[in-house]
């Protein structure tokens, strides 16, 4: 290993040894403030590396991770989430829990994890990163100790999350039968005699994924944890851990030349369109938002398998992957604003999750309201909001490469969905009959900022996305 | 630039009011009132000024989202003034309607009213069609909040029918867009939404028809023709008088708009093969408009349908494919801009006063009310097409403009005259003559507020009826250098 591919590894190497810190403090003092603090640092700090290693260009570390533009675009946004994600914590797990320390840490691994998913270019790191990434999750979901729901989605996502993994071993093993190695490229130039293993490799290893980003028929397990986990952990789930999976099979896509099988590309195409059509009209029927944020989470990996089907080609390969990393960004916006609002709007023991409990939120909490109006637009597809360009990213890198009945699909998808998304906004612009009780507490000024913060990028961006566009660009595919 | 400027004013303006509210309740509308009346001056600065060499009164063109090649490009040329300034005078004449209407959040109320208008001076000026996508939606939320919030018994199920209806004919535009640029890439390899590119861009015509629709029909919807009228009525029923006003005074006019600048020049030879239908299409909005109006017993869902029988007009003139019909088009949306909003803003007084909008339990209101009687008759007079008047020249023209393209079409459509004659007197004798409703012991007339708009809108009819001149060539302009006519 050279010394240049050990400083490529900066980021991560200080991201782990926060980690390693935080375990100590944590098991020596037991102070929620320096627990906090440490895991504030320790996803901050790594983050002061990532400009110099981002100079260094692309680093192969050990054939096993890619640390390039891509891989700490990833990095960065993981890390900017997760610390979205402890301060959205901090106030809210104080009354669910004796004990809040742990789950900083869990937070970091899991951080950590991520990470390392995204920038694998080797089934070894893939799976490890991956690893690292749900165990942590699972304890994560199940954190609050008093109530029923967290355990039932923390063992939910525990049996199908590892059944899932075991069917991407079994491709992975597969894929290594036919291929004779683990990296990610050597199934890209694998001879035709052994086609049908590498076949059923890959099928087996995309069923997996796919449940990963719950995508339709895998779908299942995702209202459950979605509206059982704590809401802070739900953001996280929906954007972190779908962000780094994505990240992965994108990569493989391309180094694996994965969709050059045309019966790759239509299984892709097919519950891409599925995860659409099926993720909008299921989240219709919705009078939870943690549900409605569910299905809608489905119909939007459904999007964005647009831009892997694109990147796939070898003509949209550069718009293919722009246009993914626009949207994962965007996405992890308004998801987390969206999650975000629900967790300073949940009092001491339970979520603010029933729609029904948004009337009238504009009149009594105006600025919190009109995050969530953002992100529900956005998430809708509006102009004024980062998802418009998102979508037309994805709609131009679509029609660029004449996918047309993804671009239907995504037509449609939107249509239906701003059904649902308006009826957020009306239940929130609702005046009140009556001068009913000031409900709930008062929102933490940490969670206010933290929401208005999302809030403000999500209209910013909507508005002016042309600089990170260009940064999008320069950063260049994996 | 300065387009630029006076739609960021409008914006700040919109923010302004809201924060005004703090200080008391009538500071939003001022705020308000101040910001459409110094747009009204300015635009009417412009149209002293006289335009440029090219036709342009403004213009600007400064790059957006380079990646794309989408500009901000602004341009106001004759057409655009005539739009912009009829959107300047109709902000006031909104928020002088809702003036005793609105009891709760006047500020956020002004600030949703500044910021359509924002979108609408949006529409009306840009020349690039991402651009123009942008600020068609950038209208379409507040409007929406207007309804959901401030709107009648029926509210929600108005406003969302009007989003659905609106969003989705423009996610079929959106996407008309993006093939359109897409096709254009593909011949020249260049990505550019600029207008005048795309104006040149050579279409396979199996697939210009169908790119066509896809603007045509979102055109369609917001005007609306038949069959995609429906989320009209509710929508102008349910929404306070300011809503209705700024939907049927401008909104609708943007559709109109955006046939005029895109469906017909992006896609001449697609619209001329189109032209009969969509001549069909208005002469049947203008009969089936006409028949609904004269059924209702609601007053303000009378003069909703009467709006798409107007609108059928419009259709007719701009797909006859000459002067005269684009002219009457033309001059149809600003007369109908003053008549149809005068109608409205007197439902919403009514309905203020009765708390009904139901025409049986009114009846002999002259006599408590004459200054609103006296105004209801002229304005229902104006829409019915009294000569004098600008309605008269508008429909007028477009029908003569049809009947050298389809006479069959032009007479048929004539008939739909005689049916407004009808539904407007019928609106007439059923609200203010006949015998007095006993139930209703008295009405508060109309004061030196309303009458003063009242009578601006009268001024506007008048002026556009007997010296149409002005307005003809502003039009004339944009008509020329459109480069439609064969």
């Amino acid at each position: 290993m050279s010394a240049a591919e050990v400083w490529a590894l900066a980021p991560y190497l200080a991201l782990a040894g926060g980690i390693a810190l935080l375990l100590l403090a944590v098991a020596a003092l037991r102070s929620h403030r320096l627990a906090f603090w440490g895991a504030i640092a320790t996803l901050a700090i790594p983050l002061a590396f990532v400009p110099t290693v981002l100079g260094g260009g692309t680093q192969i570390v050990d054939t096993v991770l890619e640390i390039d533009g891509y891989a700490l675009f990833f990095f960065v946004l993981f890390s900017l989430a997760a610390i979205a994600t402890a301060v959205l914590s901090a106030r809210y797990l104080g009354s669910r829990a004796t004990h809040r320390q742990e789950f900083y840490l869990l937070l970091t691994t899991a951080t950590l994890g991520a990470a390392v998913t995204a920038g694998a270019s080797h089934f070894a790191t893939f799976l490890m990163g991956l690893e690292v990434l749900s165990i942590s999750l699972y304890a994560m979901i199940a954190y609050p100790e008093e109530g029923h729901p967290p355990l039932e989605a923390a063992a939910k996502y525990l049996v199908l999350s590892g059944a899932a993994s075991s069917t991407m071993l079994f491709g992975m093993a597969l894929i290594y039968a036919a291929s004779g190695s683990l990296a990610f490229e050597a199934a890209g130039d694998i001879a035709a005699g052994e086609h049908n293993v590498l076949v059923l490799g890959q099928a087996m290893l995309l069923v997996g994924v796919f449940f990963k980003l719950s995508l339709v028929p895998f779908h299942m397990w995702t209202p459950d944890v979605y509206q059982g986990a704590p809401a802070p952990v739900t953001g996280f789930v929906a954007t972190v851990s779908k962000g780094a999976v994505f990240a992965v099979l994108l990569r493989y896509a391309i180094d694996a030349d994965l969709l050059s099988s045309p019966a790759v590309g239509i299984v892709v195409a097919v519950i891409a369109v599925l995860s659409m059509v099926v993720g909008n009209i299921l989240a219709l029927l919705q009078t939870n938002l943690k549900r409605l944020l569910a299905y809608s989470s489905i119909a939007h990996l459904g999007y964005l398998m647009i831009a892997l089907v694109v990147a796939g080609t070898a003509a949209g390969q550069a718009l293919g992957v722009e246009s993914g990393l626009f949207y994962v960004a965007g996405y992890f916006l308004m998801t987390l604003a969206a999650f975000g609002v629900i967790t300073v709007l949940s009092n001491e023991t339970e979520d603010a999750d029933q729609i029904s409990g948004y009337d009238g939120l504009l009149w009594r909490r105006p600025v919190v309201a009109a995050v969530l109006a953002a992100a529900a637009l956005a998430l809708a597809g509006i102009p004024l909001t980062v998802g418009f360009f998102a979508k037309f990213y994805l709609v131009a890198a679509g029609v660029g490469n004449a996918a047309w009945g993804l671009v239907w699909a995504l037509i449609v998808g939107s249509a239906i969905g701003i059904y649902y998304y308006l009826r957020i906004v009306f239940a929130m612009t609702k005046r009140p009959d009556d001068d009913r009780p000031e409900g709930g507490r008062r929102v933490p000024w940490e969670g206010f900022v933290t929401v208005a913060l999302l809030g403000l990028l999500i209209i910013l961006l909507g508005l002016h996305p042309s600089p990170f566009i260009e940064f999008v660009r320069e950063l260049g595919g994996p | 630039m300065i387009l630029f400027v006076v739609i960021l004013a409008l914006l700040a303006a919109g923010v302004v009011a809201w924060a005004s509210e703090r200080l008391s309740k009538d500071a939003p509308r001022l705020v308000s009132i101040m910001a459409f009346g110094a747009g009204l001056v300015w635009s009417a600065a412009l149209w002293l000024d006289g335009a440029d060499a090219n036709g342009l009164y403004a213009a600007m063109d400064w790059p957006w989202i380079a990646r794309f090649g989408i500009h901000l490009a602004l341009e106001m040329d004759g057409l655009s003034l005539l739009m912009v300034a009829l959107t300047m005078f109709l902000g006031i004449v909104a928020v002088v309607s809702s003036w005793d209407e609105i009891e709760a959040a006047h500020g956020f109320f002004q600030f949703n009213i500044l910021w359509v208008m924002a979108g609408v001076v949006g529409v009306f000026t840009a020349m690039d069609l991402l651009l123009f996508f942008f600020f068609w939606e950038v209208m379409l939320i507040p409007m929406y909040l207007l309804i959901a919030i401030w709107g009648h018994e029926e509210k929600a199920y108005a406003s969302m029918k009007f989003f659905l209806f609106t969003q989705i004919s423009g996610l079929l535009m959106l996407f008309a867009i993006l093939a359109l640029v897409y096709v254009h890439h593909g011949a020249t390899g260049e990505i550019t939404f600029s207008y005048k590119a795309l104006l040149d861009a050579e279409i396979d015509p199996r697939i210009a028809i169908w790119l066509m629709l896809g603007f045509f029909v979102a055109f369609a919807t917001k005007l609306p023709s038949v069959p995609v009228h429906t989320w009209l009525p509710d929508a102008h029923t349910q929404a306070p008088t300011a809503g209705s006003v700024i939907l049927a005074g401008i909104l609708l006019k943007t559709g109109a708009y955006g046939i005029i600048r895109f469906a017909v020049p992006l896609f001449p030879e697609a619209s001329a093969d189109f032209a009969i239908w969509a001549m069909l299409l208005g002469t049947v909005s203008i009969l089936y408009g006409g028949a609904m109006a004269f059924s209702q017993s609601d007053f303000k869902r009378l003069v909703a349908y009467s709006s798409i029988a107007h609108m059928g007009f419009i259709l007719l003139g701009v797909y006859a494919f000459n002067e005269l019909g684009m002219q009457g088009a033309i001059v149809t949306m600003v007369a109908h801009g003053f008549s149809t909003a005068a109608l409205f803003m007197m439902a919403g007084a009514i309905q203020q006063r009765l708390h009904t909008r139901e025409m049986g339990q009114m009846g002999g209101l002259w006599k408590h009310a004459p200054r609103m009687g006296t105004m209801t008759l002229f304005f229902v007079i104006a829409s019915v097409g009294m000569p004098g008047l600008g309605n008269f020249v508008g429909e007028f023209l477009a029908l003569l403009g049809a009947f050298q393209e389809n006479w069959v079409m032009a007479v048929v459509a004539t008939a739909g005259i005689v049916v407004a004659a009808v539904y407007g007197l019928y609106l007439m004798q059923r609200s203010f003559q006949g015998t007095p409703n006993p139930d209703v012991a008295s009405m508060r007339d109309f004061g030196l507020r309303e009458m003063s708009v009242m009578a601006a809108m009268m001024a506007g009819l008048v002026w556009v009826g007997v010296y149409p001149q002005h307005v003809l060539e502003l039009s004339n302009a944009t008509i020329q250098t459109l480069g439609i006519l064969p």
